[in-house]
C-alpha cells in the first residue's frame, strides 16, 4: 500500500466520477468549457488536499460523535479560501464557476474522503489519497468538458479547432449534452473495466 | 456531562482554528478583490462609453426609480464621464426580465440622449440561442439610436431593431430595458446634468 498504489487508486480504479459517481453535480453543471473543466477539478483537489491533510492530522483528537461537524468546518474552512483566493486572483474564472465555489463544500468526494479516508488513514496516504481522486476528478472533467466544448461550440480552449463550416451542436454545452456525455463515457469505462475483468 | 462538555470545547477549538484562518485569508485578499471589482467596473464603464479622463465610478449619481411602487426598486446609479471638465455623457445600468432570469445592461448615454455603446453585464439566456444579445452583431447596432431616431421594437414587432434567429424574448427584453433607460434618462435629465 505505497503512496503511489494510493495515487493511481483514485485516478483509474476508484475514479470519483467514472467509477464511483460522486460529486456528478458541479461535474454536469459546469463542464462546458475546457477552462470551467480544469479550474473546477482544481480548486476540489486544493479543498480536498486540505481537508485531508487536516483531518487525518487530527483524527485521534476528534470524537466520534461530533466527526462529521468537524469535518464540515474544516472543508468549509478551505473552500472559503480557495473562493477568497480566486475572486482575489483569477476573477474571470470565479465569475464562470459563481455559485459552485462554494457548493463544493457539499461536494459528496470530498466528505466521502473524509469519511472513508483521512479519518482513519496517516497523514501520508491522506496526502496521496486526496492527490488522486483530485487528479482523477480533474481529469474526469477535463475529458468531458473537452467534448462538451469541442461538439458544442467548435473550441478547444477558446481556441476555434472545427473547421468553420461545423455547425456547433449547442445541445452539448446545454445540460442535456452533459448527461448525454457522462452517460456514454461512464458506459465507455463500464464496458472497459468489465472487459479487464473477464 | 463530562462528555458533553469535552465535545463543546473540541468543536470549540476546532471552529476557533478555521475562524483565524479565515480571518488572516480574508485580510490578504480584501484589497486584491476590491481592486478587481473596481477594475471590472471602470471596464464596464470604457466599453460603452470611451470618452472620458475623469473617474466615473467616484463620479456619480444615485436616483430613486418611481415608477414602480409595488416593489422596492431602489435607486438607479448614474455614473458621470467627463474630458477635461466637459460632461460627456452617463453611464447607467438597466435591467429586464429575460427568458432565463434577470438581464442587466450598461448602457452609456450622451448629454443629448443618445446611445453612445451597450453591454450586457448579467444574465442567464440559453447559450447559443438567446444569449446571443451579448454579442457585438446584435449590440452595436445600438450605437448612434436615441428616442427620436427609432422606433424601439423589434423588426417583428412593427420597430427598427434587428433580431435575433431563434431567440424572441431575450432581444425583446433588451429593447424594452433600454428604451425604459431612455426614458428615464430623458425624464430626469435636469437632474442628471445639473451635477455633472
Amino acid at each position: 500500500m505505497g503512496f503511489l498504489h494510493e495515487f493511481i487508486k483514485g485516478v483509474w480504479r476508484e475514479n470519483p466520477t467514472f467509477r464511483i459517481v460522486l460529486g456528478i453535480c458541479p461535474t454536469l453543471a459546469i463542464s462546458t468549457t475546457v477552462i470551467n473543466g480544469v479550474g473546477m477539478g482544481l480548486a476540489a483537489t486544493f479543498v480536498l488536499l486540505g481537508s485531508n491533510l487536516i483531518i487525518s492530522l487530527i483524527r485521534n483528537v476528534i470524537p466520534d460523535k461530533i466527526r462529521i461537524p468537524a469535518f464540515i468546518v474544516v472543508i468549509s474552512t478551505f473552500v472559503t479560501i480557495v473562493d477568497l483566493f480566486m475572486a482575489a486572483y483569477t476573477p474571470v474564472l470565479h465569475e464562470h464557476l459563481g455559485i459552485f465555489i462554494p457548493l463544493i463544500v457539499v461536494n459528496c468526494i470530498i466528505l466521502g474522503r473524509a469519511e472513508a479516508f483521512a479519518s482513519k488513514s496517516g497523514v501520508w496516504m491522506s496526502i496521496a489519497d486526496a492527490l488522486g481522486m483530485g487528479a482523477g476528478f480533474t481529469l474526469a472533467l477535463t475529458l468531458i468538458s473537452s467534448i462538451r466544448e469541442l461538439l458544442g461550440s467548435g473550441t478547444l480552449l477558446g481556441i476555434h479547432i472545427l473547421p468553420a463550416t461545423y455547425s456547433p451542436a449547442v445541445i452539448m454545452i446545454l445540460p442535456p449534452g452533459a448527461f448525454l456525455t457522462i452517460g456514454v463515457l461512464l458506459g465507455l469505462f463500464n464496458h472497459l473495466s468489465s472487459r479487464r475483468a473477464s | 456531562m463530562r462528555e458533553l462538555l469535552k465535545l463543546t470545547i473540541i468543536l470549540t477549538i476546532i471552529c476557533s482554528a478555521a475562524a483565524t484562518a479565515l480571518a488572516l485569508v480574508y485580510n490578504l485578499t480584501k484589497d486584491p478583490i476590491a481592486y478587481q471589482k473596481r477594475l471590472k467596473k471602470l471596464k464596464a464603464i470604457r466599453a460603452v462609453q470611451p470618452d472620458y479622463d475623469n473617474e466615473p465610478d467616484q463620479d456619480f449619481i444615485d436616483l430613486p426609480m418611481a415608477e414602480n411602487k409595488k416593489r422596492d426598486s431602489g435607486h438607479i446609479r448614474f455614473y458621470i464621464t467627463k474630458k477635461g471638465g466637459a460632461f460627456t455623457g452617463v453611464v447607467f445600468t438597466v435591467s429586464a426580465a429575460g427568458y432565463g432570469g434577470t438581464l442587466e445592461i450598461m448602457l452609456g448615454v450622451t448629454p443629448g440622449g443618445t446611445i453612445t455603446g451597450v453591454e450586457v453585464i448579467n444574465h442567464s439566456e440559453t447559450p447559443g440561442l438567446g444569449a446571443k444579445i451579448t454579442e457585438d452583431s446584435f449590440c452595436l447596432q445600438f450605437k448612434s439610436k436615441n428616442l427620436g431616431n427609432t422606433k424601439w421594437a423589434l423588426k417583428k414587432d412593427g420597430g427598427e431593431v434587428d433580431q435575433i434567429t431563434g431567440a424572441t424574448i431575450s432581444p425583446r427584453a433588451v429593447v424594452k430595458a433600454l428604451h425604459k433607460g431612455l426614458v428615464f434618462f430623458h425624464d430626469h435629465r435636469g437632474e442628471i446634468l445639473k451635477e455633472g
